[in-house]
């Protein structure tokens, strides 16, 4: 057993490191550390920064673009990313579209989408849940019935993250109503500027417009947009859906989020002391350290297991990642008392210079604690990985 | 022991839920919410004509001369149905005026609808910590002038006159030299900064550049006073949150009830019902320590009422945070949205927490007091 990161790792991360240090624009990492929202032309910015460099779909083999990179350095280079303080690199394209394109997808549809994901030409957006169908994704309902050369869509999706801004929705359809639920299933891709599409927005609770629902009335799809076989798009799901999954711990996230919770606590005062410094507050900060530092190598040693297909601890994961980021802004609330209260939306949309309450730290984290609930809910809530956990580990 | 509400309490209880089912909807509260005073004169009219400005002023100036028990009645429906009126710092500072003596005028506008307060008690620097105070009053006499700056102000742009505690002597922490002032709103000096919160209220910053100010109670003697008081707020936003807590767990175990994953509703998962048990522990142990501060906020004996108030502000608090993300959760998306009123109740259940001291200020304050070592 050697915990520790080769020569080579660390070599490196040193190059990933000078790479971050002179392209990512002070203006998005500033909005990435300071918790304000990013519009879609920051994420697109960035995205096409790092495409430039070849870096943009680390998982990817090389034959398709990707840098050639084993899953250690994956795992430096998200790291760095998060600690630097970078948008993300939006997962519906280059990391949930495009593996299932690569593994069933026919040469057209490869030599097409695949640069155009790499290079975020189109902006891509999942279309999995329906209002009656989330945990219970099997049993959606939206149609494609095939007319000649083109599919007729009808239906509706929900959820739908950052569909206002796309150009493509990869969709789960419905083609055989009559066998068992997981069997009649597509893997359709849509254009989202096809007639018969609407989007509507849906906004958070934190005011954000960040999902959309979808709607398909009799919506044209060429059959040329059908993914692998028809009727088989429960089994490509399923194999994105076990893709990797390490980034959903939000490891590299959470370790910046953990320093900017110190740094906060030691600016904030109690009995005119550093908050950071009341024994009380220090425990509720360790604890979290403490989880993040288990998390961490519990990643690591997931990694360490690239060869093996990624299974079920992948829940483990998503579990524990998704709670360390809940409790963290959950302390920086705790942090700001009363502070928290004053809410600025024009602040965090970038719209206006200063935060109306006077302390531009503190505006968004109120918002920041409201919104990330989601994390316990969406790509699998966590009461299913945890049904995953007790049936597929433990098989109860 | 009696549990039960008297009939006359009950009467107010109902006249408010009838008043918010038929005229506050959580659409029309969207409205005034986005509105630009984000309070509803119509809806403040109302408040006062079912007699609600009335309740806790003394006889003596046209009030009832409500108990906190009454209080307990009336906040519980304004937290269920998220009412953002500014009743709470209104109560409040009325409470301050009352305690101090001498503004017989200014109760009875309160009584009668006319004037609305807000309670300036924190700093931006101060976290929950109400001695910790840098604005600096001087003066003689009643009349004073005040410097300094006060921050989460609730409803501070929307009042009259502000009660304001500042500092005529000691230092930044001492108990002692701690004065209260009464602010008229319009008085030279002053610059409010209005702002939105995420629950729908309003918070004020407010600047005094040597504002004219007018002494309540005597000077350097105010924090019995303002510890009076604010176990005083604190009990009513007890009551408040096992409203909304109340409203937020209805909602939630219909959901389980009606929404339908795999075939069944999802409350046949024994998973979400263990969780929904656990709400209801929950909230069954929140609405005995709100209940419990209620009759003991008036206690003569000041250590008793510390005990209790910090007792109940920290069960609530914590059953406040439980209900409120757990909830959320069993929405799924749903909870997440803007759209249902869960939500709402989750963030006002937040806010509610971060105001006049959280769990942990209030953990911390019970084992503070003497009574916390003595007995054992
Ligand atoms: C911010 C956000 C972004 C999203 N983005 C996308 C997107 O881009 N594309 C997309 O397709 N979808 C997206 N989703 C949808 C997401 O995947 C679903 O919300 C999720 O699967 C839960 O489904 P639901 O909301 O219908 O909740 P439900 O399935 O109705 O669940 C309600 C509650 O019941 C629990 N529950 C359900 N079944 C069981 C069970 N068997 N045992 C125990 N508990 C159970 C759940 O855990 C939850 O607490 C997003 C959701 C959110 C909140």
């Amino acid at each position: 057993m050697d915990l520790n990161y080769s020569a080579e790792d660390e070599a490196f991360r040193a190059q990933v490191r000078t790479f971050l240090a002179e392209n990512l624009p002070a203006d998005l990492q500033e909005k990435v550390r300071g918790h304000l929202r990013l519009a879609k032309e920051d994420y697109v910015r960035w995205h096409k920064i790092v495409a430039k460099q070849g870096w943009a779909a680390p998982a990817w083999p090389a034959e398709y673009g990707g840098p050639g990179w084993n899953a250690v350095q994956r795992h430096i280079w998200e790291d760095e990313c998060a600690r630097a303080g970078t948008p993300p690199i939006l997962p519906f394209g280059v990391n949930m579209v495009a593996p299932v394109i690569m593994a069933f997808g026919n040469e057209a549809q490869k030599a097409h989408y695949l640069p155009r994901i790499l290079n975020c030409d189109d902006w891509w957006c999942q279309g999995y849940s329906e209002p009656g169908s989330g945990s219970d994704l099997a049993s959606l309902k939206t149609t494609a019935v095939r007319d000649g050369e083109h599919y007729i869509v009808n239906g509706q999706k929900t959820w739908t993250t950052l569909g206002q801004h796309a150009d493509m929705i990869f969709c789960l359809v419905r083609t055989d109503p009559s066998v068992r639920k997981q069997e009649g299933i597509s893997f359709l891709l849509i254009d989202m500027k096809s007639p018969g599409v609407t989007v509507r927005p849906i906004i958070m609770l934190d005011e954000e417009h960040e999902v959309n629902e979808v709607f398909f009335d009799n919506v044209k799809v060429p059959v040329q947009n059908l993914i692998g076989q028809e009727n088989k798009g429960w089994t490509y799901a399923k194999y994105l859906l076990g893709h990797e999954r390490t980034g959903i711990a939000a490891v590299g996230r959470s370790k910046r989020e953990l320093l900017f919770l110190k740094r906060l606590a030691l600016r904030q005062q109690k009995d005119g002391k550093p908050l950071l410094d009341d024994p009380a507050f220090a425990a509720k900060v360790a604890n979290i350290e403490i989880e993040l530092m288990a998390l961490e190598v519990t990643v690591l040693r997931t990694i360490a297991q690239e060869h093996q297909a990624p299974g079920p601890q992948a829940s483990v994961l998503k579990v524990r990642g998704s709670e360390i980021q809940q409790m963290l802004a959950e302390l920086m609330v705790e942090a700001l008392g009363p502070a928290a209260l004053p809410f600025d939306p024009a602040y965090l949309e970038g719209e206006s210079e200063h935060a109306a309450g006077g302390d531009a730290e503190a505006a968004p984290l109120a918002a920041y604690y409201f919104n990330l609930r989601k994390t316990s809910i969406y790509g699998g809530s966590n009461e299913i990985q945890k049904n995953i956990i007790a049936q597929m580990i433990l098989g109860l | 022991m009696d549990f039960d509400f008297k009939e006359e309490q009950q009467q107010f209880a109902d006249a408010l839920r009838r008043w918010i089912d038929k005229d506050y909807s959580f659409e029309a509260r969207r409205k005034i919410v986005h509105s630009g005073a984000g309070v509803s004169e119509q809806a403040w009219q109302t408040l006062v004509d079912l007699g609600m400005t009335a309740l806790p002023v003394p006889e003596a100036q046209g009030g009832f001369n409500g108990s906190a028990v009454d209080m307990l009645v009336v906040m519980q429906e304004l937290g269920r149905g998220l009412v953002v009126e500014p009743y709470f710092a209104t109560v409040l500072g009325a409470h301050f005026l009352a305690l101090a003596g001498g503004q017989e005028e200014l109760l009875e506008k309160v009584a009668a609808g006319g004037l609305k307060l807000a309670c300036a008690l924190n700093e931006p620097h101060a976290r929950h910590a109400l001695n910790d105070i840098v604005v600096r009053a001087t003066g003689s006499g009643k009349d004073f002038a005040l410097s300094g700056m006060k921050s989460a102000v609730i409803h501070g742009a929307q009042a009259g006159a502000l009660i304001v505690s500042a500092r005529t002597g000691g230092d930044q922490h001492d108990t002692d030299g701690i004065s209260l002032f009464l602010v008229d709103a319009d008085t030279s000096g002053l610059v409010i900064k209005d702002c939105r919160t995420l629950d729908g209220q309003r918070v004020a910053s407010i600047t005094f550049d040597h504002a004219p100010a007018t002494l309540l109670g005597s000077e350097g003697q105010g924090w019995p006073l303002l510890e009076a008081g604010a176990d005083y707020g604190a009990t009513l936003l007890c009551a408040e949150a096992v409203g909304a807590m109340d409203a937020l767990f209805a909602a939630t175990l219909e959901y389980l009830k009606t929404r339908k994953q795999f075939g069944t509703p999802i409350g046949s998962f024994q998973a979400l019902q263990h969780r929904m048990a656990d709400m209801f522990i929950h909230l069954e142990q929140a609405r005995s320590m709100a209940m419990l501060a209620a009759a003991k906020v008036a206690s003569p004996d000041a250590e008793e009422r510390r005990r209790v108030v910090s007792a109940a502000k920290a069960r609530v608090g914590q059953a406040a945070t439980f209900i409120g993300q757990q909830a959320v959760q069993l929405h799924g998306g749903m909870g997440v949205t803007d759209e249902l009123a869960a939500a709402h109740h989750f963030k006002r259940l937040t806010m509610i927490g971060l105001t006049l001291g959280d769990a942990q200020h209030h953990l911390e304050r019970f084992a503070a007091q003497p009574g916390f070592r003595e007995a054992a």
